[in-house]
């Protein structure tokens, strides 16, 4: 019988929940690496049971946790991010250059083929990547040289690359996203790398269709039609019919189109979903309301998800890493909240129920579909 | 044998309980510790002093025989209790947050 197992980043800490294909009943564990921030955990799809996780403290920095038995024990391993070559310069907040310096790891991303093989997405932004399960990390270099890395800046989080998706029908094809740079493709295995940002509008930088400098906060993709993608970006809902070459806002009837996460539905890759935030200076949900938006003809239309969610009074976030679905059917549904609550739908948003509450800070939520 | 106390987290991180007790050959500096503590115990790499340039963690203070010593040179010679084992060298995390 089909089980799930969800993985939670927290600012405090990593928790396990598993369940059964039903999932009604989830067994809790953790706090994993309590009192340290888990900016993300990810489970190898060939070795589901290897599952590697980024913590980190501003006290005592970095550390890359890895676990070869589902998340019930872990072993350190390599924790040396070390920029290669020349570091060069980005665009810091008050206009002048700066040096990139390593601050985090935000997103790890297991390769699809090869358990000890990992992507790992840093603050401030470049590409690393381990071939031998973690132990050592060699940056992917020809990201940070790209020639418009001096125009990059940080975000209000940080100038992180925060978002790494396979694809799966295209070998050596990669896409990645950096706030605030924008997205760009690489179909070298990460070798060379080109801005995929063409019809994006930023009115919060000088040009707003400059070709780097937007502040995407994360993409999604179905693995069944990799072409097609979809973006939360700072403002605007988007989407790309030709890899990134173009894209179109596709927001329609949203409340309003910040936010964070934007996923895909796992049998339906017309069905997306996101979680509309009031604005980028208050960063929490509109009216009180926590309502997840789903679209089933792939944007433009959305309906309000709210059954088994707070209707008054919520004023949480979801972070951008925060939102992930099963593979079982009918498709699950996670997100977690700055608030510390996780919530499920098992039947592909129609009703929620939290699947625990009064966590830490709600950073990251990953989940596995294990048979 | 140079007594060494962890902040907890890094205690948990090692997976070591109480003082560590280190047998450090040669001039008994902040850097010969550090030396000797990460070749024991290789996952606090990078948690005390960065991996790439060497220098200490912002966040992150030495004390020893009750005087902060973070700003001392990570050369300079520790004091002789310390050296002795009379009195530990502190690793700590520094006070910040609310």
């Amino acid at each position: 019988m089909s089980r799930v197992r969800v993985l939670i980043g927290t600012r405090k800490g990593a928790f396990v929940l598993t369940a059964d294909a039903k999932r009604e009943r989830w067994d809790v564990s953790g706090p994993h690496f309590g009192g340290w921030e888990i900016y993300h955990m990810k489970g190898s799809p060939a070795d589901p049971n290897r599952i590697y996780a980024s913590q980190s403290s501003s006290w005592f920095g970095q550390v890359i946790q890895r676990s070869s038995d589902g998340g019930k024990t872990w072993e350190t391993v390599g924790n040396k991010f070390a920029y290669e070559g020349a570091v060069g310069n980005h665009l810091w907040y008050d206009g002048t250059q700066r040096p990139f310096e390593f601050a985090r790891v935000w997103h790890l991303e297991p390769s699809l083929d090869d358990p000890d093989t990992v992507y790992a997405g840093i603050q401030d932004a470049a590409m690393f990547r381990t071939t031998d399960g973690g132990q050592t990390w060699r940056e992917l270099t020809g990201l940070r040289n790209h020639p418009s890395a001096p125009e990059w800046q940080p975000g209000a989080g940080g100038m992180c690359l925060h978002t790494i998706l396979l694809d799966p029908r295209h070998p050596g094809r990669i896409y990645i996203a950096i706030s605030a740079a924008g997205v760009f493709r690489s179909d070298d295995a990460g070798e060379t790398w080109r801005p995929m940002n063409r019809g994006l509008v930023s009115e919060q930088i000088p040009n707003p269709t400059a070709e780097v400098g937007h502040c995407v906060h994360r993409i999604a993709m179905h693995p069944s039609r990799p072409n097609v993608l979809f973006m939360q970006k700072h403002w605007d809902v988007m989407r790309s019919d030709d890899a990134g070459e173009s894209w179109k806002d596709v927001g329609g009837n949203l409340p309003t189109d910040f936010g964070f996460p934007i996923d895909v539905h796992a049998h339906e890759p017309n069905t997306v979903y996101v979680v509309p935030i009031k604005s980028d200076s208050e960063h929490y949900l509109p009216d009180g309301k926590l309502r997840v938006y789903r679209s089933r003809t792939g944007g433009h239309e959305w309906e309000a998800l709210t059954k088994g969610l707070p209707q008054s009074h919520c004023y949480v976030n979801v972070l951008r890493d925060a939102m992930a679905v099963d593979a079982l059917d009918p498709c699950g549904v996670y997100f977690g909240t700055t608030g510390g609550q996780v919530y499920a739908s098992a039947d592909a948003g129609d009703s929620w129920a939290p699947i625990v509450r009064d966590l830490p800070s709600v950073v990251s939520v990953e989940v596995q579909t294990l048979s | 044998m140079i007594r060494v106390v962890l902040p907890a987290h890094l205690r948990t991180l090692a997976r070591v309980e109480g003082e560590l007790k280190l047998d450090v050959e040669g001039p008994a500096t902040q850097r010969a510790i550090l030396d000797k503590l990460e070749a024991a115990y290789p996952m606090l790499r990078g948690t005390i002093r960065d991996q790439v340039n060497g220098q200490r963690r912002a966040f992150v203070r030495f004390f020893a025989c009750e005087q902060d010593v973070s700003q001392d040179s990570p050369d300079d010679p520790l004091p002789e209790a310390v050296v002795a084992g009379v009195e530990p060298f502190l690793i700590v995390g520094a006070m910040a947050g609310g």
